[in-house]
């Protein structure tokens, strides 16, 4: 990862130096090694420009607002980042003439949540050695699997190929889980109903409606919430209730089903470790079964399933039962 | 000082909730949250900080405060408040326990928030001293002792034991209730393990921070350019602001039932978009406005109104959860407040 | 959570397409072909106008069933409207089952206007259902019940 960081400080200095873009947007060391921050760089400040293992935030949903700033634009994107900027393009959120995009190679991403569930805490200083992790922690130095601490959404990699990319930064082969996909949506599916309901509610009950899900999802796009809508009659700040969470969150995917790459932000955000990309990833699943194989952002031209329809389409009592 | 075996402690709780409702660190689908016990909880006092934190004994992220029953043309009032109860709240640790103090200078004083109060005076705290800071904690800063917090009862896990001192009246009385499972104890261990530990909390990483930074003129802090900067990545959530022990803002909502109306109150962040919105808009229109806000209330507002205590307690939850890592360590770093540098 | 409340009568909630089930619906009527008087008729103008929030709020009402019923695939007043409500509530009631509420509370049926006696036995069949699933429990808010 050193390496490809050092090819990544040159191609964003050389950019800005020669005026080809007039920002760039990349991750910012923080105080501890895990905290790091999405940042935009300039000419003459790249300080504390980096990309290691704790650089999971997809950066893709910034541009958003970046890109209407006017200016061009470079961004550094891993492989899953790149579909939520082509769905985004698609959507017309992002001005693509301002933006050039370099993809980077990734290997999966760790998260220090997952070291202090392995027992692992006070972390001081996380370091890789092929596929070991050194961590220096307040309570001396721990060895750690890299693959046990890598994040939710890297467990589960769906690709290793770049949607969109102006230039591309690999130079070791990179991870891709895909065939793993489905695996955790397909134990739920065997469950029964009442095993699946009180793993829910209990995932559920711990959701403190902090909204970080939604803000972060680079397919939550609007302006104007409809959580946040006074009018729209399902507004609410609160847990209040138990179903509340439930029509929180099966609505807010609905929300973004077929324009959910699956990038996995919502999960590694989530302060509660709720599961939340097996709510999305069950509608692609269904979406890949019921109507045919469909990967949001993969093409900018695609037509989402749930906008589309056939005439000879299954019927809703054909997939889910419901008739006795 | 008395101990209790570690094996008891099952015991220990059961015996407590025979007389009150107790509240304390359970394991649900894997996060620690304060839950209510019973006797299928999975008691954690082992982990160090729970996700959300005890705030919501006395200050419940929604609560219910009067309902309207509609009947034809008549409304009827209904006040939802119930006669106080005595109740515990275990395992509260020495920065949730300050964090009491900073709320009750909000609820506590006029206008009196009789919600609040009822809660507080029924509440009996007992805390955990903490055996194994993290590289987040920095309550030190604050001036804080996580080796001996106050409340009516002080506890610490110590080999296999749970110590417990009482300090006030009504942890006498519960002491009391719990003596057939305990033994006494002079306390050496606890004192052994005082000093470990602080010798561990001179070694975190942020503990020699200075947020007397903020002591400077408020207009200049106020009108700052690191303050764009600084919450440029911000996602306008609210995570900082619903697991921090000090954030005091709710708002209030209504809810309409099937014959009436619920009026209730639930936590609101300044993170949000429309926080404080009125018919006249919002008055922060932008995140940059929004996240000054909440730093500048902790360390600039709140302590000017209070004597000089900030309304931060170094718990270090927002250094974990934030989702883009933005968080009161780094802004009062930005604004000069490292001895590093 | 399967036990049938003797004190308990369900409601259910039935979005009735305006121009097939609703006027199956009326002919039912006019033929004296009865339907349960738990059904709670809903007319929306087509099938497609039902927001899955609607089926969620209407469970939070208090319904222990919610069916749709727009016209036979391929005969929309508005040519498309129900192809888009077939997909739509596909994924809807997989994804309520999948949180674990019982797949036989939801339900979708093509009733033409002149299936007076489709939508009676649809119905009734429903109906039927639901009583034997009892009280909506999973998908119930509180505070909205007595």
């Amino acid at each position: 990862m050193q390496k490809i960081e050092e090819l990544m400080y040159k191609r964003a200095s050389e950019m800005l130096e020669s005026g080809e873009v007039d920002r760039v947007i990349a991750w910012k060391k923080g105080e501890t090694c895990y905290d790091v921050s999405p940042a935009t760089f300039t000419k003459d400040n790249l300080e504390g420009f980096v990309y290691d293992a704790f650089c999971g935030a997809n950066l893709s949903k910034y541009l958003v607002e970046e890109s209407k700033k006017g200016g061009k634009i470079l961004v550094f994107l891993k492989p899953c980042d790149t579909y939520s900027f082509n769905q985004l393009l698609s959507e017309h959120r992002i001005k693509r003439e301002n933006v050039y995009v370099i993809g980077i190679e990734c290997q999966g991403k760790i998260d220090a949540n997952k070291l202090q569930k392995k027992g692992i805490d006070g972390i001081l200083s996380v370091e890789e050695k092929g596929d070991k992790l050194t961590v220096k922690t307040l309570y001396g130095d721990k060895e750690i699997a890299f693959e046990e601490a890598l994040s939710v959404k890297c467990e589960t990699c769906k690709s290793k190929e770049f949607a969109v990319s102006d230039e591309t930064i690999v130079l070791n082969e990179m991870r891709d889980n895909r065939e793993k996909r489905f695996e955790a949506v397909e134990r739920l599916e065997k469950m029964t109903e009442e095993e699946r309901y009180a793993f829910w509610q209990a995932e559920l009950s711990k959701c403190i409606r902090c909204n970080a899900c939604r803000n972060v999802c680079p397919a939550c796009t609007c302006t104007h919430c409809v959580f946040d809508n006074d009018k729209s009659g399902i507004a609410g700040k609160a847990n209040a209730d138990s179903f509340e969470e439930k029509l929180f969150h099966i609505i807010r995917s609905y929300h973004v089903a077929g324009r959910c790459t699956d990038c996995g932000e919502c999960s590694r955000v989530c302060p509660q470790n709720i599961p939340l990309h097996l709510i999305n990833r069950k509608y692609i699943k269904d979406m890949n079964e019921f109507y045919g194989e469909y990967q949001a952002g993969a093409a900018v031209t695609a037509l989402n399933p749930i906008v589309d329809f056939t005439k000879e389409d299954v019927e809703a009592a054909t997939v889910v039962g419901g008739k006795k | 000082m008395i101990k209790i075996k570690v094996s008891l402690l099952d015991d220990l709780y059961k015996k407590i909730a025979e007389t009150y409702p107790l509240y304390l660190p359970v394991e649900v689908a894997g996060e620690v949250n304060y839950g209510k016990y019973n006797s299928d909880s999975k008691v954690r006092l082992d982990v160090l900080k729970t996700v959300k934190s005890p705030k919501d004994a006395f200050f419940p992220q929604s609560e219910n405060l009067v309902k309207f029953k509609v009947d034809g043309q008549k409304i009827e009032v209904i006040d939802v408040r119930e006669e106080a109860k005595p109740f515990v709240v275990m395992g509260v640790r020495a920065c949730d326990y300050k964090a009491f103090d900073v709320l009750d200078r909000v609820f506590l004083v006029d206008p009196l928030d009789t919600y609040y109060q009822t809660k507080r005076e029924a509440g009996i705290v007992i805390t955990a001293a903490c055996g194994r800071p993290d590289e987040t904690c920095f309550c030190t800063v604050f001036g804080i002792d996580p080796t001996d917090p106050k409340g009516d009862v002080t506890t610490w896990l110590v080999d296999g034991y749970l110590y417990w001192r009482a300090n006030t009246a009504k942890g006498e009385e519960l002491t009391k209730a719990v003596s057939s499972l305990a033994e006494e104890t002079d306390g050496k261990a606890v004192d052994k393990q005082k000093e470990e530990v602080k010798k561990i909390l001179k070694k975190l990483p942020n503990a020699d921070i200075k947020p007397e930074v903020f002591d400077e003129n408020m207009l200049d802090l106020f009108h700052d350019k690191k303050w764009q900067k600084l919450s440029e990545a911000c996602l306008g959530c609210g995570t900082c602001t619903f697991v921090c022990p000090t954030c005091q803002c709710f708002d209030i909502k209504e809810f309409i039932t099937n014959d009436g109306v619920n009026r209730f109150r639930c936590w609101d962040s300044c993170m949000y978009k429309d926080f404080t919105k009125t018919a006249g808009g919002q008055p922060r229109p932008t995140q940059m406005q929004r996240f000054r806000q909440r730093f500048m209330h902790k360390l600039v507002y709140y302590p000017k109104n209070n004597g000089g205590l900030y309304s931060c307690v170094g718990c270090g939850r927002c250094v974990k959860k934030c989702p883009q890592h933005l968080n009161i360590v780094k802004v009062i770093k930005a604004f000069g407040g490292d001895d590093n540098e | 959570m399967q036990e049938i409340t003797t004190t308990h009568k369900p409601l259910i909630v039935a979005f009735c397409c305006n121009w097939c089930s609703y006027a199956g619906a009326d002919l039912a009527g006019s033929s004296r072909l009865s339907y349960p008087a738990e059904v709670k008729i809903i007319r929306v103008p087509c099938s497609c106008r039902v927001n899955p929030i609607f089926v969620l709020k209407a469970f939070q009402r208090g319904a222990d069933g919610v069916i749709l019923c727009g016209c036979h695939p391929g005969d929309c007043h508005y040519s498309t409207g129900n192809y888009h409500t077939r997909r739509r509530m596909a994924l809807m009631f997989s994804m309520l089952n999948y949180f674990g509420i019982e797949k036989e509370r939801t339900r979708i049926e093509w009733v033409s206007a002149a299936e007076g006696a489709k939508f009676s036995q649809v119905m009734n069949d429903f109906a039927k259902t639901i009583n034997e699933l009892g009280e909506n429990r999973r998908l119930e808010d509180l505070r909205c019940k007595k």
